[in-house]
């Protein structure tokens, strides 16, 4: 490029400090002994213990997934300590609680806890390494019966619900990664929005790895009864550290008849340094089922962070008239690696759905977009519409797609958009002539480039990822 | 306010500019006239500080400042605009809100506080009666489909928005009907102050005689060849630009 980019701005990730507090950290390793831990720790049911071991047997079974397109050296499992909690005498029954030090963190991570101080309308449950430490705006959210808590409480208050649908979606034996996590998961957020309830305000979750050698296995469940309504986001930032750190998580998602649920990502993990060093392997199996007629599932989702993204939000479009969407930014910089996209499996009649990914890829970063489109023999007039976008930005990086189409009903509409470019000097300069500065000129290309994802986002959170593109984006141009 | 001397200026290697000079003065309309690769255009993006371009030689002041010196984005806050002659397309940005962003990165470059939305607006609405432009055109992307036509009033629309002290309008005139010519024209026109100069390059005379440019050059061969007043744009349009190579002073001109 002319324009001399690379002098832009080297800023340095700014979520990447650590939390100095006392831990209490299971010795690294992974067996049967580990798994009985975590579940007693946890005061589990024995139901949920022998799923947990019948999941890390089949794992021991498995191989490791080596069809993506990423890269890395391979990872010891027994390397990796599966348990971390800050350690404090009793759970936490209000703010007051919890370790100011804590506290502290989550404030400088602008995820305030004071339910006075959030942002109107969004409830918070913050996840620190393995534990939930707190979710707030829980009563008010009890009034309408909609459940809102870890999945730890959900185990112990909620068990029927938890044992009916847990692994509905993402059985044990998934894949690698999911069956990985079906064995060690350690908490996560538990969602229940009972019938024709609309859910009043966004609920949020926040994760947060803290913890040296650890790995993050959280699990989320939600579901959204008959006609109801409800609206999720998570965030997720780590410190700088030099090692890879492993986060291997589980999302299902069920939506009845005539529901909706709407799940946003903003996916800001430490990316690693400029060499590559360090940074969060992503592996995330997310999937959600229409089981309802008319019922909606849509992910939205900006991923700017972690070393390396394997993640594939999935619809199963079971009940007729069910719509699946997914709407994605992936954002790779530096020696980043993403293989990101979705999977839209159409199985009932008139179902639809919607693939809207637009891949940045910047510095020597990697940006593959993966998507299957399936029609089934029964999925009569099913319709699916596919746009797919990649942008590149210097000419070390590189953008891949991989779009798998199978269709099985004559009646099925597909359309499919596919487009490449490249952040062109021409561009960039007009916007110098009219003032702006090279860097400011990128970030505003690139964010017209998301425009159509970010439309989908809750308003704060699409602002948030405007800023958090451009961050991430600082320094990249070359 | 302006002042070129001995310019020169080469592409991979090869020289376009081979020693240009011109001054222009507050208040002045100068017009560029020259035939296809006489290095017309390459002068407006050496001014607009396109670095693709090398200068070899000479020396390009603006208000006693050296221009080369100075970024894109400076030589723009401190009131340097260009029309281009192919503006460029953003999508996903919307038009309205890229000449926002443009217009309060140069008033924060004065010191200025950025333009509340409401008289923002104003200035648009105010602006767009002028020149014609209909509304839809704020909230659709840059550039992003307009017709040959409404990407050169849009460029005209912004420099009316942006104000600036130097306007260098390259071509702006190509592609258009004599209905948009006028338009684009009375944009122009209403910015002329004393304060306020233009350097309008053209291929042919027809904007000229909508505006009526103070001095007239006549670049051939990467050298101005020949300079007067508005009636030399006649005088070229009639015998064409064969005409002012014929002229002993043109030595290089005259070997081809």
């Amino acid at each position: 490029m002319s324009v001399d980019l690379e002098q832009l701005s080297k800023q340095e990730y700014k979520y990447g400090f650590v939390t100095n507090i006392e831990q209490e950290i299971a010795p690294k390793g992974l067996n049967e002994e580990v798994i009985r831990m975590i579940s007693a720790k946890k005061n589990e049911p024995e139901w949920l213990l022998e799923w947990r071991l019948k999941a890390y047997r089949n794992w021991l079974t498995m191989k490791e997934p080596k069809w993506h397109n990423v890269h890395y050296p391979p990872i010891d499992y027994n390397d990796i300590s599966y348990y971390a909690a800050p350690k404090q005498t009793k759970k936490p029954k209000s703010l007051d609680d919890i370790d100011p030090e804590l506290r502290a963190t989550y404030e400088k991570l602008g995820i305030p806890l004071e339910e006075q101080m959030m942002l109107a309308g969004v409830a918070v449950d913050a996840v620190f390494d393995s534990v939930s430490l707190i979710t707030t705006f829980k009563e008010k959210l009890a009034e309408l019966n909609i459940i809102f808590c870890s999945i730890s409480d959900a185990v112990q208050e909620y068990p029927e619900l938890v044992k009916k649908y847990m692994g509905f979606v993402v059985p044990h034996n998934d894949n690698y990664f999911a069956a990985l996590n079906s064995a060690v998961f350690t908490d996560g957020s538990f969602v229940y929005v009972p019938k024709g309830v609309r859910c009043p305000m966004e609920l949020s979750t926040y994760f947060r790895i803290n913890a040296e050698n650890t790995g993050q296995f959280e699990r989320t469940l939600i579901i959204a009864e008959e006609g109801s309504y409800v609206s999720y986001l998570e965030g997720c930032t780590a410190p700088k550290r030099d090692e890879n750190q492993l986060h291997a998580a589980v999302v299902e998602l069920i939506a009845h008849n005539d529901a909706t649920i709407k799940y946003s990502t903003i996916q800001n993990w430490y990316p690693g340094d400029k060499n590559g060093k360090g940074g969060i392997y992503n592996f995330v199996t997310k999937r959600g089922r229409c089981v309802g007629r008319n019922s909606h599932i849509s992910w939205t989702q900006v991923e700017t962070g972690s070393a390396i993204t394997w993640k594939y939000p999935s619809c199963l479009l079971e009940g007729d008239n069910s719509v699946g969407e997914f709407y994605s930014v992936a954002l790779t910089n530096n020696r980043q690696q993403a293989d990101t996209g979705t999977k839209m499996i159409h199985i009932g009649k008139n179902t639809s759905s919607t693939i809207v990914s637009k891949g940045i890829s910047a510095g020597y970063g990697q940006n593959t977009y993966r998507g299957l489109v399936q029609i089934g023999k029964n999925a009569s007039r099913a319709r699916n519409y596919t746009q797919c976008d990649s942008m590149l930005i210097g000419d070390k990086c590189g953008a891949h797609t991989f779009p798998y189409i199978e269709v099985k009903n004559s009646t099925a509409r597909m359309e499919h958009e596919a487009s490449t470019s490249k952040i062109g000097d021409d561009q960039i300069f007009y916007c110098q002539q009219r003032g702006l500065s090279a860097e400011d000129a990128v970030s505003l290309i690139v964010n017209g480039f998301c425009k159509q994802v970010f439309r989908e986002l809750p308003f704060e959170f699409a602002v948030e990822a405007e800023r958090l593109l451009s961050v991430s984006l600082e320094g990249s141009v070359g | 306010m302006l002042e070129i001397k001995n310019l020169h200026v080469s592409v991979d290697n090869q020289e376009i500019l081979k020693g240009l000079s011109l001054a222009i003065k507050p208040g002045q309309v100068h017009s560029i006239m020259g035939p296809n690769g006489s290095g017309k255009s390459t002068l407006a993006q050496v001014l607009a500080g396109r670095n693709t371009y090398e200068v070899t030689e000479g020396e390009i002041l603006y208000e006693g400042r050296n221009l080369l010196d100075m970024s894109p984005e400076e030589r723009a806050r401190e009131g340097i605009f260009m029309a281009f002659q192919y503006p460029v397309e953003i999508p996903g940005v919307a038009n309205t809100y890229f000449l926002r962003e443009a217009l309060n990165a140069i008033r924060k470059h004065k010191d200025l506080e950025p333009l509340k939305h409401v008289e923002f607006v104003k200035l648009v609405k105010e602006k767009m009666k002028s020149l014609d432009v209909d509304d839809s055109l704020l909230q659709r992307s840059v550039n992003e489909g307009f017709s040959g036509g409404e990407k050169k009033r849009n460029e005209i629309f912004q420099l009316q928005v942006l104000a600036p002290r130097l306007a260098i309008l390259d071509e702006t005139d190509s592609g258009l009907d004599i209905d948009a010519l006028k338009i684009v024209a009375k944009g122009v026109n209403t910015m002329r102050t004393d304060e306020r100069a233009f350097l309008i390059i053209t291929h042919y005379q027809r904007l000229l005689n909508y505006i009526i440019p103070d001095i007239v050059h006549v670049l051939v061969d990467g050298r101005i060849v020949k300079s007067g007043g508005k009636e030399l744009a006649l005088e070229l349009e009639d015998k064409g630009y064969t005409w002012v190579g014929d002229e002993p002073t043109n030595t290089n001109f005259a070997q081809n």
